[in-house]
């Protein structure tokens, strides 16, 4: 296979950036598109050219460090995946490929592919856990929790933090991640205690850092390759409303 | 030099408890006057710097990731062991400690072993508390699964993604710790020397991998939890940028290095697919509770695995192992699968894999059981296979995956340098030459979150608080070396690229350093990596400067450290005549083809020590005691 790829390059956050174009050559099917990469950086260092910087470590579809926009869709055309997990078999011989970053106020371009993400890591500080310190903790067994509650929890507990819902979404708004933790956190017994001031907290946060408002087009939904599902987004606006009516 | 272990006396199960009586503590008010450095924040790292500010101790600490929660950790599939004894089959703290000590073929310390079985319970609790979602029956209870090399179901897990879901915990409880001040986390930046003032770990020198700026850090004392080195390999099944280089220059600055070559190959991989190839992806061992591995019994049988009759397959762990069958120990589950395969029963285009098929699972409980219980491992290999595994059989292949061996700690985690403390992946100490599935988790967590923030009270006690600063010109030294380092990387301006360079080793390490080793392949390999480092000082091209982002760069510099720890590791295994868990040495065998170990001889921890850059590295000797349990040879029949 041969594809033609057209990648944004960047210098670094202060520089202007701008597509460059590459073909690639000998391509077989079985390989992953960061393979693909990986052979298209060795032909550039190998000229002496700066290879293409872009974040990836798992190479599964766990750590969450992945991800760029391929033909104008988050984690390109594969629903439920994660750019590193995506293959040369979805493309053809022939294709043209265009890669860009993440684009969005709060997810500063580093340099070409690679974005700081670490406003999500701020919005996590202002509230993402439960206070308990090490030790002391009852029996695990103690509190029973419904499968139901647990299976919910982790269906909000699985985001990897890659930043794909706020990438997609055009007021990039960070709602589908903060409340995929203020989700795991409401429906469990030991997330009670300080239930109100976590969402609160960290709406308040995901304002401060830049990230849009939410007007319900779902299409974080459609790209989040943890397929977290926007029930979480109304969960969290109740618990929002909730905590704001009691003051 | 003299190891000291430190192991308390006193019965088995009561040395940790009189230990903890027995250190000296900081006081309360004291603490905040204490600086501790953390360098990794995977599960090890995170939970050692949360606990510790929890303390009262101020903490700062450092990743190469954007954020603590892309650690590698967060790849763990399969689960955490506990002796909880929830189901009631008969586990308990002692049958933990046991089935550990054994699985790692006797080759760790049982006091450590035993400390780390006896608070796997707290890790759950502690688990449990900070909201991860473990999974339940409809009880609401906690569940458990089996994993390899035990008999009783003790192992706790959230999905396929067990460690996502800690490492997510660890995370939580160190930005609670950030959001009070008590932790400074410094992200992408990478470890690049230890700074040594009178003897005592005292600082480290770090380089931004945004800006490139080196800087000089000082604290009371370094904790590395910087993971394992099995990327030595090239393939393995660790994320793309798990490195040594934290530990090998730990090395070189006095810190010895246990047991190298004690690495482990995970039986279950999805087998390599294309010269292209950048890593490999782990299939949960979990699988193989419900899985069923076969090859065809007639040598280089091309029929798909649906055309090959019940009575022509054989289900050889089931044969040979009929009390643990597809649930032995990895380093045995690997070494059968390579057996076959070089007897021509492997399957697929390269043949080199076996087949491990979910049929009668399946038709036994229904589709929609297995894909509740593993739908996201089967998912993954259907994306990168292309092959759907509800309806064929996985093809596997073993795959590096973890190393036992790491820095030398004593009893509380410490190096044989002062104030240098080692978690996790990078100590050596409580797997011996093999470690069980869903131990690693629990190890991490027990070093970070139950071991280390009472055990560094110890040694911080005896210390002055802030006795160090950087402007000591031992700190300005070591900032030189390093850039002097990376300078020398840039200027090499050869033809070949880094991972060019890191496939040949991988070559040579797979080859002659892995699955099976000899006397002949290793002293080859002994003459070979030093003439590849050769190649890489005079032929690596690494474009770019050292002032911005430069990934080429960041991957030369850990490169370089892995072809120096490559010829440790072949040393390691050349020495160690016998054959024990993951280390299999081709001459020692029963006729079984069993490893054989060699108790009246090597009975030990080798513990190298750096010599200098042209000697060769000397060996120490830290001889195992066991009080409680008798060395029996392994048997999984
Ligand atoms: C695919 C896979 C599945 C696994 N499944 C299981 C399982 O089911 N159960 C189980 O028990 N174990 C499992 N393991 C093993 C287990 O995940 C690891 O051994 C364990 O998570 C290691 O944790 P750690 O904290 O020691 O290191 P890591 O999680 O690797 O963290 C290392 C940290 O150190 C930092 N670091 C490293 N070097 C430097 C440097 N020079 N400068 C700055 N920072 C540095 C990194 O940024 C990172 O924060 C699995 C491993 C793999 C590969
Ligand atoms: S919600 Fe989905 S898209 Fe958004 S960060 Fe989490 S995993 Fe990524
Ligand atoms: S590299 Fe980890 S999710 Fe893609």
């Amino acid at each position: 296979m041969k594809v033609t790829v057209k990648i944004w390059r960047q210098k670094d956050s202060r520089s202007k950036g701008s597509f460059q174009t590459y073909p690639v050559d000998n391509i077989s099917e079985e390989m992953s598109f960061f393979e693909m990469l990986d052979m298209l950086n060795e032909s550039l260092v190998k000229q002496g050219e700066k290879p293409v910087a872009f974040d990836h470590d798992c190479r599964e579809g766990i750590c969450g460090t992945c991800g760029m926009f391929i033909n104008g869709r988050a984690h390109g055309p594969i629903s439920g995946i994660t750019t590193c997990q995506l293959h040369m078999r979805r493309f053809n011989d022939g294709d043209t490929i265009v890669v860009e970053p993440w684009r969005a106020k709060a997810f500063p371009v580093i340099q070409d592919l690679v974005v700081d993400r670490t406003s999500f890591d701020r919005i996590m500080l202002s509230g993402g856990y439960i206070s308990i310190n090490s030790g002391g903790a009852p029996d695990a067994n103690a509190i029973p929790i419904s499968k139901i509650s647990a299976d919910i929890a982790m269906d909000g507990a699985s985001c990897i933090g890659c930043g794909a819902c706020v990438a997609t979404c055009k007021n990039s708004s960070a709602m589908l991640f903060v409340s995929a933790k203020v989700s795991q956190f409401a429906v469990l017994p030991q997330g009670q205690v300080e239930r109100k001031e976590r969402v609160q907290n960290m709406v308040t946060s995901m304002d401060e850092e830049g990230f849009g408002n939410c007007t319900n087009t779902y299409a974080c939904e459609a790209e989040c390759p943890k397929e977290i599902s926007v029930a979480h987004i109304a969960r969290m606006n109740r618990e929002f409303l909730k905590a704001n009516l009691s003051g | 030099m003299k190891l000291e272990s430190k192991i308390p006396k006193g019965p088995l199960s009561e040395k940790w408890t009189s230990h903890k009586f027995n250190m000296k503590l900081v006081n309360p008010a004291n603490k905040r006057k204490y600086k501790v450095l953390v360098v990794g924040t995977g599960l090890a790292g995170a939970s050692a710097a949360s606990t510790l500010a929890e303390l009262g101790y101020q903490v700062e600490a450092f990743s190469y990731h954007e954020s603590p929660r892309r650690a590698h950790s967060i790849a763990a599939q399969g689960g955490i062991n506990a002796a909880k004894n929830y189901p009631g089959d008969g586990d308990s703290i002692y049958r933990l400690f046991y089935d550990t000590i054994k699985g790692g073929d006797y080759r760790s310390r049982e006091a450590n072993v035993y400390r780390l079985a006896e608070v796997s319970n707290n890790i759950i609790d502690q688990c449990v508390a900070q909201g991860i979602p473990f999974a339940r029956d409809y009880g609401g209870l906690l569940d458990n699964r089996s994993f390899g090399g035990a008999q009783v179901s003790r192992t706790f897990y959230a999905r396929g993604q067990t460690g996502q879901q800690l490492l997510l915990g660890a995370y939580s409880s160190l930005i609670r710790q950030m959001n009070t001040g008590k932790v400074k986390f410094h992200p992408r930046t990478e470890l690049q020397d230890i700074v040594m003032i009178d003897g005592e770990a005292k600082g480290i020198i770090i380089r931004d991998l945004v800006t490139g700026e080196i800087s000089s850090h000082a604290g009371d004392a370094v904790v590395l939890a910087t993971g394992g080195y099995g990327n030595v390999f090239f393939l393995s099944t660790n994320a793309m940028a798990s490195n040594g280089s934290a530990a090998y220059r730990a090395y070189k600055k006095g810190a010895l290095f246990a047991n190298p070559c004690f690495t482990q190959i995970h039986p279950t991989c999805i087998p390599v697919a294309s010269g292209f190839q950048s890593k490999l992806t782990l299939m949960s061992e979990s699988l193989r509770n419900d899985g069923r591995i076969w090859v065809p019994k007639k040598k280089g049988d091309n029929r798909a695995p649906l055309d090959i009759p019940e009575d022509e397959r054989d289900y050889y762990l089931e044969r040979l192992y009929p009390a643990f069958g597809n649930l032995v120990p990895r380093d045995v589950a690997s070494r059968r699968a390579k057996e076959m395969c070089d007897k021509g029963h492997g399957v697929g285009s390269t043949k080199l894999a076996v087949y491990l098929d979910f049929a009668d699972v399946i038709q036994r409980n229904g589709k929609n059981w297995v894909a509740d219980k593993y739908g996201n491992l089967f998912d993954m290999y259907e994306e990168i296979t292309g092959e759907n595994p509800y309806k064929t059989p996985m093809r596997i292949f073993p795959a590096v995956h973890y190393t036992m061996g790491g820095l030398w700690v004593d009893y509380n985690l410490m190096s044989n340098l002062p104030g240098l403390y080692v978690l996790g992946e990078a100590n050596f100490s409580d797997h011996g030459a093999n470690r069980l599935g869903a131990s690693a988790l629990m190890q991490g967590l027990a070093d970070g979150y139950f071991i280390l923030p009472y055990t560094i009270a110890d040694y911080l006690a005896r210390t002055k608080a802030g006795k160090v600063n950087t402007s000591l010109p031992e700190f300005g030294k070591s900032e030189n070396a390093v850039k002097e380092n990376i300078r020398k990387l840039l200027s090499v301006n050869g033809k070949q690229t880094v991972d060019e360079i890191h496939k040949k080793l991988g070559q040579i390490m797979w080859e002659k350093v892995g699955m099976a080793r000899n006397k002949a392949d290793l002293e080859n390999a002994i003459v070979e990596i030093p003439k590849l480092r050769k190649e890489f000082w005079a032929d690596v091209r690494v474009p770019g400067s050292e002032d911005t982002m430069n990934t080429e760069l960041e991957k030369a510099g850990r490169l370089a450290d892995f072809l120096d720890m490559a010829e440790l590791m072949a040393r390691d295994a050349l020495m160690r005549n016998e054959s024990c868990g993951g280390h299999f040495r081709e001459e020692f065998q029963t006729e079984e083809n069993e490893a054989m170990r060699n108790d009246d001889e090597f009975t030990f921890v080798a513990a190298w020590e750096h010599t200098g850059d042209d000697s060769p590295p000397q060996m120490h000797k830290e001889d195992l005691v066991f009080e409680n349990v008798q060395l029996t040879t392994r048997s999984y029949k």
